[in-house]
């Protein structure tokens, strides 16, 4: 075991370091997740000094590096505290999926200007009536000649109103079990036919959409993977997912901690309060807990190993501290808790902010629940859940709301 | 970075964990429990010493096999694995780790090479009555080379040949012997003896000279990191026996391991174990390497290791239903254990408490 850096990695962290210190100073960083143009800037600069993609080969734009080179390059960047959020699922998900599964000619367009920042992707997978049984997907695609037709909707599409393409997974054959008719395709987000509604959601903000298909006409070129075959496809594009959502941002145990220091507690400071200590330093331990199992990861990929549904145990803890770290600092304001006016209230509302994201987070990308059942099945190998559609043609499926 | 065992270290906690196997069954456990004349198998003892284990961390010069701090928590995740009913922890964890950080070279070269030999068992004594230790907590004291004073309870302290005790003044080895009475304790977990010592005019040696409360706690720093690969060992082994319960029991005309109640209460013992054995890493990293941020590390190690290895070791039971709760099921043994292995270095709460003070310390510097 050993947690300082190896000397290649001593060099690269400097490097990177010194990079970010100089191409920051001229870009005018800072926090900007409601700037585009900054953002798709920034990416940018980053493809062009090899720190975006870093784990990807630099013939597709990446930087040919390591995974834990990339851990080290987003430790060093998250100290400028700047946004990547808009490329998130584009480049963790979707283009990984396109590289995977799409003809070199779609891969050469499509791959460098993701990279680049110019074009941002999104993931449709969701539907009304398939949240966490991912599969029950009713979007129906038709094959015309050379194309398909595409009709139905879409849900919890992050990022849609703001994307070029998208990766949408669609029902092509309804008389076979449900996993068994589906395909995976790409698509312009801008074609006729498309349109995208964001969703107002609890949190007070819309960074959600449902998509609603109608007579949306693609070429049979732009199929990822066999027909009939999307599954696999879609589970390749899953595994990716909770990594990247596992590491969501917010509040933590340190904000709380700064918080706290100069917070009124019954008598005197909040931090000074001993049950307000204890549950303090469970927080600490969960989240040590995260970054210390986010490294025994990396040094598994280091050594050619592939990450397992293990890393679903990042979003579980990961949402539900959230949740708990936010209400905490919430109920400690007493009845001023009740404001939630960034003017008037700590580090600008942040911690009524994650009350109010974190219900959300702990759905996104699997529930909670959905993400034991993974652990207990995958990892510990228990039985599955009974599947009564398993044999069922899909068409013959009872449908509620 | 690396993190995780090295090849050399998985082959040596593979071996250990075969050796166990062989050699400490449920039933050894079992018959330390059943036994209130027995302290501990003396057997397994004399067994894990010609094994080298007892000096993996010392080194040579000592007699030790001068290994490293990660091949003992290899070991020492193995032990809590098997519960053995031997005291490891209290000779090598605690009056070893002492020894290393406070000893003259003379009581090394006195000490060490017989604790690796393992003809000398070693006892930690710093309670003295219920809740935390503090300066003011502690009222055995030193005059004229002798001490005096009760401590209560002394894991191991009626089979220790060697006690390491905190004193107003700071840590003192005392040798059994005249002056120190011993009284055996009704325990939790009798696989593991404990005692009340009487010190009455007890020829004592200073170890160290540090103040006592903070050379007590930077040998319960070490020791936490140690302890935490016990505790993470048996918090494993508690959800191996209730994965293994899930899969063979029946109930409602499938596997009880296929409703959801289950599942998620064994996902739930899993998140909690790795992340224990994570932090576990982290502080045998810094426990290893002597890095700054030990205390800190080894809080967390610590509050980490008893959460996870609490909860697996009450829900194995639960999920083992009646039977879960007979003296037969081995469940008990590691229910005990953890009760045992939470409190021995100072309770959760305070190693929470302390963790949060490491934190103020760090953000005021």
């Amino acid at each position: 075991m050993d947690f300082k850096d190896s000397d290649a990695e001593a060099t690269y962290r400097a490097a990177a370091r010194a990079w970010l210190d100089a191409t920051i100073a001229e870009h005018d960083a800072g926090h900007y997740p409601d700037d585009m143009a900054k953002a798709k800037a920034w990416q940018a600069r980053k493809a062009a000094g090899g720190y975006a993609c870093i784990t990807w080969p630099q013939e597709w734009g990446g930087g040919g590096g390591t995974p834990i080179e990339s851990v080290i390059f987003g430790q060093e960047e998250a100290r400028h505290a700047v946004d990547g959020s808009y490329f998130t699922i584009g480049l963790g998900m979707c283009v990984p999926t396109v590289m995977a599964y799409a003809d070199d000619a779609t891969k050469r367009r499509f791959v460098g200007p993701a990279v680049r920042g110019d074009e941002i992707w999104s993931q449709l997978f969701s539907e009304p009536a398939g949240g966490s049984d991912v599969a029950a997907i009713r979007t129906r695609a038709v094959r015309d000649g050379d194309d398909w037709v595409i009709n139905g909707q879409k849900v919890w599409t992050s990022g849609a109103h703001y994307s070029d393409y998208g990766i949408v997974l669609v029902r092509t054959n309804p008389d076979v079990p449900k996993h068994q008719g589906l395909t995976m395709f790409w698509l312009d987000l801008k074609a006729p036919g498309i349109e995208i509604r964001p969703i107002h959601q609890m949190s007070g903000g819309s960074s959600f959409n449902e998509v609603w298909f109608e007579d949306v006409r693609i070429s049979d070129a732009q199929r990822l993977g066999p027909v009939d075959g999307g599954w696999k496809v879609a589970l390749f594009t899953l595994m990716n997912e909770r990594l990247a959502i596992g590491t969501s941002g917010g509040v933590g145990p340190e904000d709380i901690l700064a918080f706290a220091a100069q917070a009124d507690g019954a008598d005197g400071p909040l931090l000074k309060d001993a049950a307000f200590r204890q549950r303090l330093a469970d927080w600490w331990v969960q989240a040590e807990g995260l970054r210390n199992t986010r490294m025994r990861t990396i040094t598994a990929l280091s050594k050619g190993q592939v990450p397992g549904p293990e890393s679903s145990i990042g979003k579980i803890v990961a949402a539900n501290q959230l949740q708990d770290i936010g209400n905490t600092a919430v109920e400690a304001g007493d009845q001023y808790g009740i404001i939630a006016d960034p003017a008037l209230t700590p580090l600008k509302g942040a911690f009524h902010a994650a009350t109010m994201w974190a219900p959300g987070l702990r759905i996104a990308g699997g529930t909670d629940e959905i993400l034991k059942n993974i652990i207990a099945e995958r990892v510990l190998d228990l039985p599955g859940e009974i599947r009564v559609d398993k044999d069922q043609a899909f068409r013959d499926l009872p449908v509620g709301a | 970075m690396n993190f995780d065992y090295s090849d050399d270290q998985k082959f040596l906690k593979d071996e250990a964990r075969k050796f166990l196997a062989a050699q400490c069954g449920s039933d050894r456990v079992r018959a330390v429990l059943d036994d209130a004349a027995t302290a501990y198998d003396a057997g397994l003892w004399k067994a894990v010493a010609a094994q080298g284990w007892l000096g993996a961390a010392i080194p040579e010069a000592f007699g030790g096999l001068g290994l490293g701090h990660i091949e003992l928590c290899a070991i020492a995740e193995e032990l809590g694995r098997a519960c053995a009913p031997i005291p490891f922890a209290s000779t090598v964890y605690f009056v070893a780790e002492a020894l290393m950080l406070y000893g003259s070279e003379t009581q090394k070269i006195r000490w060490l090479r017989r604790i690796a030999a393992g003809d000398v068992i070693g006892a930690f004594a710093t309670s003295e009555g219920a809740g935390p230790i503090t300066a003011r907590s502690v009222r055995s004291t030193v005059s004229g080379g002798t001490l005096t004073g009760e401590k209560i309870p002394v894991t191991d302290g009626d089979v220790a040949d060697l006690i390491v005790v905190l004193a107003r003044d700071g840590l003192y080895l005392v040798e059994k012997g005249a002056g120190v009475t011993a009284e055996v304790l009704e325990t939790l977990d009798p696989t593991r003896s404990a005692a009340r010592l009487t010190f009455t005019d007890a020829p004592c040696e200073k170890l160290g000279t540090e103040n006592g409360i903070a050379a007590m706690q930077a040998v319960f720093d070490r020791a936490a990191v140690l302890l935490a690969f016990e505790q993470l060992g048996g918090a494993d082994r508690c959800l191996e026996m209730a994965k293994g319960y899930a899969l063979d029991r029946y109930a409602f005309g499938r596997q009880i391991g296929g409703y959801q109640a289950i599942k998620h209460k064994l996902a739930d013992m899993y998140v909690k174990n790795e992340l224990a054995r994570s932090n576990a890493y982290y502080g045998a990293w810094a426990l290893n390497v002597g890095a700054a941020e030990l205390p800190l590390a080894a809080a967390t190690a610590r509050v980490a290791a008893s959460d996870a290895y609490w909860f697996a070791s009450k829900e194995n039971i639960q999920t083992h239903g009646g039977m879960g709760f007979t003296w037969e099921s081995d469940c008990h043994l590691y229910y005990r254990r953890s009760r045992q292995l939470a409190l021995v270095a100072g309770s959760p709460a305070a190693w929470r408490e302390r963790l949060v003070g490491q934190l103020e310390m760090r953000n005021a510097a």
